[in-house]
């Protein structure tokens, strides 16, 4: 039996609306102190470590837009009946480097929802891939995220 | 930092350098500060253990990814590049646990310099909670 109808194979492909964040040198250097990098070039803000574009694309809610427990909600993270998220992971392909006055934009797409027999019963796998692009229309990384529901 | 690794010396199997880190809530409310991730399981205890029934703060998945991404990144260092790395957070991690970050080469190309890396966070019990994996090129970048 499967969990997944028409009508949420259908939500494959959806984007997010694409958002354009400024790096700067004070982002950088908060999340390079925060993650604990040792390069110095990351804890000068000269350039942005692998991970910074997670941080750079965090959605800025206001409050109200937070839930109880203080998760902002991802629209395009589909509800799946009767599952929980209980584990994740990322991949990331990186081309171009971060600097400090770059202007990127990130666009979000629903990718793929599919189901896997594990041995406590069936699991989902939702996966939503980012591009992000510089001005110039280069691609600067892409990451997919992988939301394991069970 | 490590010595910057010499292409024609790796082989599969090599370890790359252990770095310990400790969980603890000052880092972890910094990295949730910095993302604007506001997830009570990160700096709510009586929340965290009482609701959700943890047994302390959660560590955040993408923080620990970020731990991982540094273990190859710092081991390849000026020396070439890292081009594309994944993770995924198989087992929770909690303030006060100690965590090591590890990894081993996997494969070396050395007619392009691409080196495939396999990383992993441990906790205090050996335990797996995070594996990975990366490619690094190592010379022309």
């Amino acid at each position: 039996m499967t969990l997944l109808g028409a009508e949420l194979l259908a939500l494959i492909g959806t984007s997010a609306a694409p958002q354009t964040q400024l790096v700067t040198r004070r982002d950088i250097r908060k999340y390079s102190i925060a993650t604990g990098q040792r390069q110095q070039r990351y804890l000068d803000g000269d350039e942005a470590p692998p991970m910074f574009h997670v941080a750079l694309f965090w959605p800025v809610l206001p409050l109200s837009e937070l839930a109880a427990n203080g998760v902002a909600i991802d629209p395009l993270f589909p509800d799946v009946p009767g599952k929980r998220p209980m584990a994740g992971g990322l991949k990331i392909d990186f081309r171009l480097p971060l600097r400090p006055g770059d202007e990127l934009t990130a666009t979000r797409t629903l990718t793929n929802i599919y189901e896997k027999q594990g041995s406590s019963g069936s699991l989902v796998f939702v996966e939503v891939t980012m591009r992000v692009h510089n001005p110039q229309g280069e691609l600067v990384l892409t990451e997919k995220t992988t939301r394991i529901m069970k | 930092m490590t010595a910057v690794p010499d292409l024609s010396c790796l082989e599969p199997g090599q370890e790359l350098p252990v770095r310990e880190f400790k969980a603890e809530t000052v880092q972890l409310f910094l990295y949730n500060a910095a993302l604007w991730n506001a997830d009570r399981i990160h700096f709510d205890e009586p929340y965290t253990t009482r609701t959700e029934t943890y047994p302390a703060l959660v560590m955040a998945g993408p923080l620990l990814g970020d731990w991982l991404a540094q273990a190859a990144n710092d081991w390849v260092g000026a020396a070439g590049r890292l081009c594309s790395f994944e993770y995924s957070n198989r087992r929770a991690c909690y303030v006060g646990d100690t965590l090591r970050s590890v990894g081993k080469v996997r494969s070396v190309d050395a007619a392009t310099g691409e080196v495939v890396l396999e990383l992993a966070i441990l906790n205090q019990k050996d335990e797996v909670t995070t594996p990975g994996t990366a490619v690094v090129r190592i010379g022309s970048v």
